[in-house]
This record gives C-alpha cells, sequence and structure tokens, in this order.
C-alpha cells in the first residue's frame, strides 16, 4: 500500500515536474503501463512531446510573471485597516503607453507559439509516405477495434501487431481509420496523438516505434455505453517477431479432430453469424474475426485476459464481463459450453 | 465599513413598505406572473441554484463511481447518462440562467431604467427556460416511453452523431434532450434580444454608451454573441428530430449523412457558448474589482474593445474542438491561429484588471475573495487554453482529462468563482440584507482548497493518457491514487456549496440590514433602495460620467472632469 502511495506520488511528481519546471531529466525507453503522454516512444509522439515543451516553457514563464505580479499586488495593495486613513487612494484610468505595451507583446508571443506549432502540423501531418509502410486498416465497432492488413491477407482484432523501425530500416506504419457505426479515436498516447474514427469519413494516421513491447491506449471517443472497455493494445515486434506472427496468422484456422462437438456448435449457433473463423462456414464480420483467438492475449476488446475460464463465463453470459456489450448469451448448457470453449482453445 | 450613503436626489423611493401581510397564495401567483425585471432575475437565479445542486449531485455521483478502478457504484448506463445530464445540466439550467438572472436584475438598474424593454417577453423567455429544465428531467421518467423504468439521455453532452441515431439510441431520451434544448433555447433568444433592447433603448439621460458600467457593456455583447450562437444549435436540434422522426439524413451516415457536419454545428455553436458564459463572469469582475480596490476601472475603452474583440473572434475559432477528425494540415494551422488570438484580449483583461488593483486599497470582503481567485484560476485556464490550441499538443490533450480540468477551470474556477463573488456582492441590493461574513469565508476557503486538489489533479490524470467519457478504468494505469484525490476534492467543494446554502437561508431572515449602499459603490443600481421598489427609481435618474456615486460622493474631485 505504501509503495504503491509512494509511486503515485513520485508519477505525479514527475508530471508535475514536466508540467511545472521542464528539466532534461530521461524518459522512459519504451512501453509502460502508464501511457503517459510524456514517455513517448515512436516519432509523432515524441515530435509532439518537444512542442509542448516548448509550449509548457512559454506558458509558465507567462503564470510566473503575471501570477508572481497579482500575488504582489494582493499583498502590497490590500486594505491595512488602518482607521485615521479613510482618504481613497489615487484614481488613475488607464495609460495608453502601459496598454500598448502589453498588447503589443502577446502579439509577438503568439507569432513565435504560432510559427512553431505550424511547422509542426506540417511536418507530422504532411509527411511523404516511404514505400515500404506498412499499411492497416482501423475498422471501429460499438465496443472493438478491427485491424485487417490487406497486402499480407491477415484479419485480427483489439491487439495490433507492427513492426518495430529503427533509423537504418525505417518501417513505418499507415492506419487507415474506419468506423463501422459510430464515432470512435484511436489513441496510444505513447506513440501517436489521437485520430476519430468517423463513419463516412476516412482518416490516415502513421506511427514510427522505436522500441519494442506491448504499448496500452483505448478509445478516446464517447462511442456508448461500453466506451471504457474498448481498450486499444499495441505489440512492436522485432523484425524477427513480426515475421513469425506474420506467418501464423496466415495461416487457416486449425482443424482438430477432437474438438468437433465444439466446431459444429459454433456451426449451427448463431455464433457464425457474427464470426469468422478461416476455414470453416463461419464468414461473419459483425464481431472479431476468431481465426487465431488464442494468439491473443485478452478477450472482448481488453475486457478480460484471455483465460478458458474466460472465455467460458463470455460465452455464457458476456454481460457479466461487459455489460452492454453487443454479443449476446448463447443460453448453452454446460457441456456444450466445456465443448464449444474446448475448440475455441484450439484456434491458435 | 462607513454606511455612508450619498442617494441621488429624488432617485430613493421613501414610501414605507407596504404593511400588508400577503398570504402564501398571493405571494406565489406574484411570482408566477410578474413581469418585474428583478423579480425574474432572482426567479432565474434560484432556479440556477437548484440545478446547480442537482448538476453537483451527480457529479458526487460520477466522482464516487470513479474513486477507485472496476468501482461498480454506477452501472455503465447509468453513468453515462449522469455524465450527459451533468454537462447538459450546468451549461443550460445553470450557467445560461444564472447569467441571465444577474443580467436581468442588474441591467435596468445600472442603466437607471424603470424595467426591461419588454418585461412580458422577459417573463415568457423565463418561463421557457424553465420549462426545458423541466422537460430534460422529466426524461428520467419518460424516456423509455411507457414500457422503460428509469432514462435519461446518455449520448454526452456533445451528443455526437450518429450515436444519436435511432439505431443506435433507441427510446426518447434523445428527443428530450433535444427538445429540452429547443425550448429553452427559444428562451435564451428572447432573453438576448431584451438585453439588447434594454441597453440600446433604455438609458437614462446623460448615460452614453461609453459611460455605461462594463457589467452592462459585457452583457449586451454576450446577448449578441447568443442571438448568433443559439441558433445553429437549434437548427442542428430540428435536423437531428428530422433524422429520428421523418427519415431525414442529414447525419445518417449509413444512408450516406455526415457525422462532421454535426460535430461543426456543434461547435460553431459550443465554442461561442465558452464565452456567452465567461463574459458575464468578466462583467461581475469588472464592477467588483474596482470597488474593493477603491480604485477607477483601469482602461475603460480598452476592456470595452476587449470584450467586442472576443465576441467576433470567438465565432471563428471552433474548430479547436476538431483538431482529431482529421481535418487537413491548412484548417489545422488556421485555428490554432484563431485560437491563440484569443489571448489577446482576454490577456488585456487580466492585464488591466491587475493595473486597477494595483495602487489601490484593497479590500478583501467575501466578494473580493471569490474575484480574486477568478483572475488568479482564469489566468491558468487562460494558459492551458493556449496549450490546447497548439494542434499537435491537442492530439494528445484532447478528450483527455487535460481537457475536462481545463474547461472546469473555466466554468468553475473563472465563471461559478465569478458568480458567487457577484452573489455576495449583490445579494444585500436584492434582499436587503448582508450575507454572513464568516460563513462566507468558510464558502471560499473550502472551495479553493475542494477546487484545486479536484482540479489541479485532473490535469496529470490527463497527461497520463485518461480519456473522458469513462465509467471506469484499469487498476494498473497510474491512475488510482490521483482519481482519489479528485473525488476527495470534490465532496469538499460539495460541503463548501452547502455552507453557501445556509448562508443564503439565513442571511435571508438574519442577515444584517444593509442599507442602499453596503459596499460604498459607485453605479446607479447602488442609489436605489434595498431592494429597490417596482419601478426602481421614483424619478429618473441623470448620469455625467461613469460613476455616477463617485461624483456624488468627491463633489471636489468628479469623473466627468476626466472623461
Amino acid at each position: 500500500m505504501n509503495r504503491e502511495w509512494l509511486r503515485a506520488v513520485w508519477r505525479a511528481g514527475k508530471a508535475t515536474v514536466f508540467f511545472l519546471l521542464l528539466p532534461g531529466l530521461a524518459f522512459a525507453d519504451g512501453p509502460q503501463s502508464v501511457p503517459s503522454i510524456f514517455a513517448p516512444a515512436s516519432t509523432p509522439a515524441s515530435d509532439i512531446f518537444s512542442v509542448s515543451l516548448f509550449v509548457l516553457a512559454i506558458t509558465g514563464g507567462i503564470f510566473v510573471v503575471v501570477g508572481g505580479l497579482l500575488v504582489y499586488v494582493i499583498i502590497r495593495f490590500r486594505d491595512r485597516g488602518d482607521q485615521d486613513d479613510d482618504r481613497e487612494p489615487a484614481q488613475i484610468y488607464g495609460s495608453t503607453q502601459i496598454e500598448l505595451a502589453w498588447t503589443v507583446i502577446p502579439i509577438l508571443i503568439v507569432v513565435v507559439l504560432f510559427l512553431t506549432t505550424a511547422r509542426m502540423i506540417f511536418a507530422i501531418q504532411d509527411a511523404p509516405k516511404p514505400p515500404d509502410a506498412l499499411d492497416v486498416t482501423v475498422v471501429g465497432h460499438q465496443f472493438w477495434w478491427e485491424f485487417r492488413y490487406p497486402k499480407l491477407g491477415i484479419v485480427t482484432a483489439n491487439e495490433l501487431h507492427v513492426p518495430l523501425s529503427s533509423d537504418s530500416q525505417p518501417e513505418p506504419t499507415y492506419l487507415k481509420l474506419l468506423s463501422a457505426d459510430v464515432v470512435h479515436s484511436f489513441w496510444v498516447p505513447q506513440l501517436a496523438g489521437k485520430t476519430d474514427l468517423i463513419p463516412n469519413h476516412e482518416n490516415i494516421t502513421w506511427i514510427n516505434p522505436k522500441h519494442p513491447g506491448l504499448y496500452v491506449g483505448q478509445c478516446a471517443q464517447f462511442c456508448g455505453v461500453e466506451h471504457a472497455k474498448m481498450l486499444l493494445r499495441v505489440y512492436v515486434d522485432t523484425p524477427a517477431q513480426f515475421a513469425s506472427w506474420v506467418k501464423d496468422q496466415q495461416q487457416p484456422g486449425v482443424q482438430d479432430p477432437d474438438v468437433a462437438a465444439g466446431r459444429r456448435i459454433f456451426e449451427t449457433q448463431a455464433c457464425m453469424n457474427c464470426h469468422t473463423i478461416r476455414g470453416t462456414a463461419a464468414t461473419g464480420r459483425f464481431g472479431p474475426d476468431l481465426t487465431h483467438l488464442m494468439s491473443r492475449s485478452t478477450i472482448a476488446s481488453g475486457a478480460a485476459m484471455n483465460t478458458p475460464k474466460n472465455l467460458r463465463q463470455w460465452v455464457e453470459d458476456p454481460d457479466s464481463i461487459k455489460p452492454g456489450s453487443l454479443m449476446p448469451a448463447m443460453q448453452l448448457n454446460d457441456q456444450e459450453l466445456d465443448q464449444l470453449t474446448a475448440y475455441l482453445e484450439t484456434l491458435k | 465599513m462607513a454606511d455612508r450613503t450619498f442617494p441621488i436626489e429624488g432617485t430613493l423611493d421613501l414610501t414605507p413598505p407596504r404593511a400588508r401581510e400577503h398570504t402564501w397564495l398571493e405571494t406565489v401567483h406574484e411570482w408566477v406572473t410578474t413581469v418585474d425585471h428583478k423579480k425574474l432575475g432572482i426567479l432565474y437565479v434560484v432556479y440556477a441554484l437548484f440545478f446547480l445542486l442537482v448538476g453537483g449531485a451527480e457529479a458526487l455521483a460520477i466522482r464516487v463511481q470513479l474513486a477507485r478502478p472496476d468501482n461498480t457504484f454506477l452501472s455503465p448506463e447509468v453513468y453515462n447518462r449522469f455524465f450527459t445530464m451533468h454537462g447538459t445540466t450546468m451549461v443550460f439550467l445553470v450557467g445560461m440562467p444564472m447569467i441571465f438572472g444577474f443580467a436581468n436584475y442588474l441591467v435596468p438598474l445600472m442603466i437607471g431604467a424603470r424595467d426591461m424593454a419588454f418585461p412580458r417577453l422577459n417573463a415568457f423567455s423565463f418561463w421557457m427556460t424553465a420549462f426545458g429544465g423541466l422537460m430534460l428531467y422529466y426524461s428520467f421518467l419518460g424516456g423509455s416511453g411507457l414500457y422503460g423504468v428509469g432514462n435519461a439521455p446518455d449520448v454526452g453532452w456533445f451528443a455526437y452523431a450518429p450515436l444519436t441515431a435511432r439505431a443506435f439510441s433507441p427510446g426518447n431520451a434523445t428527443d428530450y434532450w433535444a427538445l429540452a434544448l429547443i425550448v429553452s433555447g427559444i428562451g435564451t433568444i428572447g432573453t438576448a434580444i431584451n438585453i439588447v433592447a434594454t441597453t440600446l433603448a433604455m438609458r437614462c439621460r446623460g448615460m452614453t454608451l461609453l459611460r455605461m458600467p462594463l457589467f452592462v457593456w459585457l452583457n449586451l455583447a454576450v446577448s449578441g454573441l447568443t442571438l448568433v450562437t443559439i441558433t445553429p444549435l437549434t437548427a442542428a436540434q430540428i435536423m437531428l428530430l428530422i433524422d429520428r422522426y421523418l427519415g431525414g439524413h442529414f447525419f445518417d451516415t449509413q444512408a450516406g449523412g455526415s457525422a462532421v457536419i454535426w460535430i461543426h454545428f456543434f461547435w460553431i455553436f459550443g465554442h461561442p457558448e465558452v464565452y456567452v458564459l465567461v463574459l458575464p463572469a468578466f462583467a461581475i469582475a469588472n464592477e467588483v474589482i474596482p470597488v474593493f480596490s477603491r480604485k477607477a476601472i483601469f482602461g475603460y475603452p480598452a476592456m470595452v474593445a476587449a470584450s467586442v474583440g472576443i465576441v467576433f473572434i470567438s465565432m471563428g475559432v471552433w474548430a479547436h474542438h476538431m483538431f482529431t477528425i482529421g481535418m487537413t494540415s491548412v484548417s489545422n494551422a488556421f485555428f490554432t491561429l484563431s485560437t491563440m488570438l484569443i489571448a489577446i484580449p482576454t490577456g488585456i483583461k487580466i492585464f488591466n484588471w491587475l493595473a486597477t488593483m494595483w495602487g489601490g486599497k484593497i479590500r478583501f470582503a467575501t466578494p473580493m475573495l471569490f474575484a480574486t481567485a477568478f483572475v488568479f484560476q482564469f489566468l491558468i485556464a487562460g494558459l492551458t487554453g493556449i496549450m490546447l490550441s497548439v494542434a499537435p499538443f491537442d492530439w494528445q490533450l484532447h478528450n483527455s482529462y487535460f481537457v475536462i480540468a481545463h474547461f472546469h477551470y473555466v466554468l468553475v474556477g473563472a465563471i461559478l468563482f465569478a458568480i458567487f463573488s457577484g452573489l455576495y456582492y449583490w445579494f444585500p441590493k436584492a434582499t436587503g440584507r448582508m450575507l454572513n461574513e464568516t460563513l462566507g469565508k468558510w464558502n471560499f476557503w473550502l472551495f479553493v482548497i475542494g477546487f484545486h486538489l479536484t482540479f489541479d489533479t485532473m490535469h496529470f490524470v490527463g497527461l497520463l493518457g485518461m480519456p473522458r467519457s469513462i465509467y471506469t478504468y484499469e487498476p494498473d494505469r497510474g491512475w488510482n491514487h490521483l482519481n482519489m484525490i479528485v473525488s476527495i476534492g470534490a465532496f469538499i467543494q460539495g460541503i463548501s456549496i452547502l455552507i453557501f446554502a445556509a448562508n443564503l437561508v439565513w442571511s435571508l431572515y438574519r442577515g444584517k440590514v444593509a442599507g442602499n449602499d453596503p459596499w460604498d459603490a459607485w453605479t446607479l443600481e447602488w442609489a436605489a433602495a434595498s431592494p429597490p421598489p417596482v419601478y426602481n427609481f421614483p424619478i429618473d435618474p441623470a448620469v455625467q460620467s461613469r460613476r455616477p456615486l463617485w461624483d456624488l460622493k468627491h463633489p471636489e474631485d468628479p469623473d466627468w472632469k476626466y472623461e
């Protein structure tokens, strides 16, 4: 408990320091469970970080000067309750020179801030796309993420895998953002600022991650009842890891005769209306693609860990894990649940 | 302080108050049918204070839910209703009625008029606003139609399409939301027209435009802005209802409609709305700060120009709420610039308040305490606003708790603090009694402590990546303890508001009798009796300067010599 508090205070203190004093402290290199915007690990996020330090320095300076003046005025000119002296202070109605000065100085500050910002906007938004960039199409759904790799023929959900990009071998990932229903927003603070997924309105964003590992984020635009559980995991893989992940994902679903009963339930119940398992009759697109369900570490868009127990509970009663999710309870008996879960467990 | 009163000759009503006691029914009838701007002003303020308690209770429920990760105090459905209703209530049922209450009560008094230009339109507007609020809250009962249990709007106060389409929001809750805003919008438009007409046509002899108190100037500017901003909101709500019931496709993306158009409509209303709320807060500070610093406002013409400048610039900044929707780089740069430009006139205002206090003899009675905190907090709100105007920085901060902290700094730290300042300042005029100073200091200090605990901390939660509108969060994100601090601060603010409510009731009956001019102030309302008679001034006053009561109190050194 105490250590937790200490860590919380340390984090808040670190944020305060960044926020107010901006020293050149070392930042976390790589992923962390706290998705701080001050721990960037990819190009747009680190560019934003540097421009934000500049803005914080200027606004911090203004705060110190104006706030300091206010404190001085409060102390120096407060009425000290001197009963003998009930005269009014000298009445001053204005001063053109002073007022001109404090109009011109802010204008100059605005000019500097604007030019810096505009440069950064163009650098990030209009960056030329390298020919060997990886393309991923992200489709927002209530309340999960669909990831399609058109050139690689992969479809997966909720856990995005992208290759590590190094200075010698830059391999940025370009994300095409679409929505199947309402407005969502793609936000992984350590990698990039957020961009919305809007139906009928295609958006593009890109990341260029420099440290491997798991980065967390979540939907950042209110999208309905389970907006809070529309979590997002991005795995930045080394080139070797990524190549092997791609190879696995390109396989059709595992066909294990031991779990044929479970597969039959999947194909005869409503499961197949919404889910796809490549190599079977199930080709639904309303829910996540389950071809390689077991390659993912979470289910229900990060709402629960992908364990047999959770999986069974999720199929039996989704509302017990994520109330309001669009997956219906399938009303299966215990035996059917066991068989179906056993089948899903084989989908490596 | 010394009770020095210098009523303008003949403006004071010397007839004794009517001795006859009213029955309860007569009193109610009088308030319901009144067209008196002062009674309507008080009705507005009481209505707003009532909904402040309701919206505050919703906020506290939200903070209990968020105090711990994976909390189950509120279900996701109820949480989403509460944050939607909290936002809608605080903007439309607290902010707007409160500022119109002040304007209604004070504008005619300050310009030496006997009432608003259109008294019956005034009453109509109030009752429309009141009806809109009741309709919104009726949705808790009627939102699901005949078969439902509890329901209420749950689409966020920004209600982004197509979440509001019938496919995603069945039932009637969203309809209540849209209709309530249309109805209260009609009342708002009526009052705005009334204030513009009153200031332009009803000023007393000698009250030229450049002699109007800044309070009146700012309310004139706000009313003009209101006329421009409420209309797109009403239009968008009507389009939404057409989509929902008449098969329209304005925002129906499945049929080729545009979600982006709703976002534009909403923020073309929504951003100027912030200035509609904050300019009256400036207006209150413009009256309180000079009186308690014992100095004339510094740079009156610059203050007027800055206010009018803010009104115009504020109409060209709305898309800074939309940096993440994928606009072109040129649009993002344009709205960055236009937003930063707002900093210039607002900066002028802060500097002028500082210069007004400079060299004064500042009396820190409760109104001035709130006004000083207002200046300090508005400074911070403005600086975080500059950070948010930097489009790339906003790509990170947008829809995070940093934004929530920023706009609560504006809405609570600036606007609500200014409103409290105004309530303490003008309560004696409206009731004839002072609010209790000891309770006032408790009210102030608890509110300051609670406010900073809550909203300072909230900035950091946002920097650590917590998005808004989520009913719960993962325990490993590093947000747990900070959220607990935010929630504790919220309850301290709640206690402070209850102290204020107690002060209000106690002082109404037991408060120190105020006299006509308890603060030794300079504008015309202090020349009328406390509370003023229905007709305000028996004889129309005439003024020669911006501070008519200063001229009377200091015949050796009157203001008009310097104008």
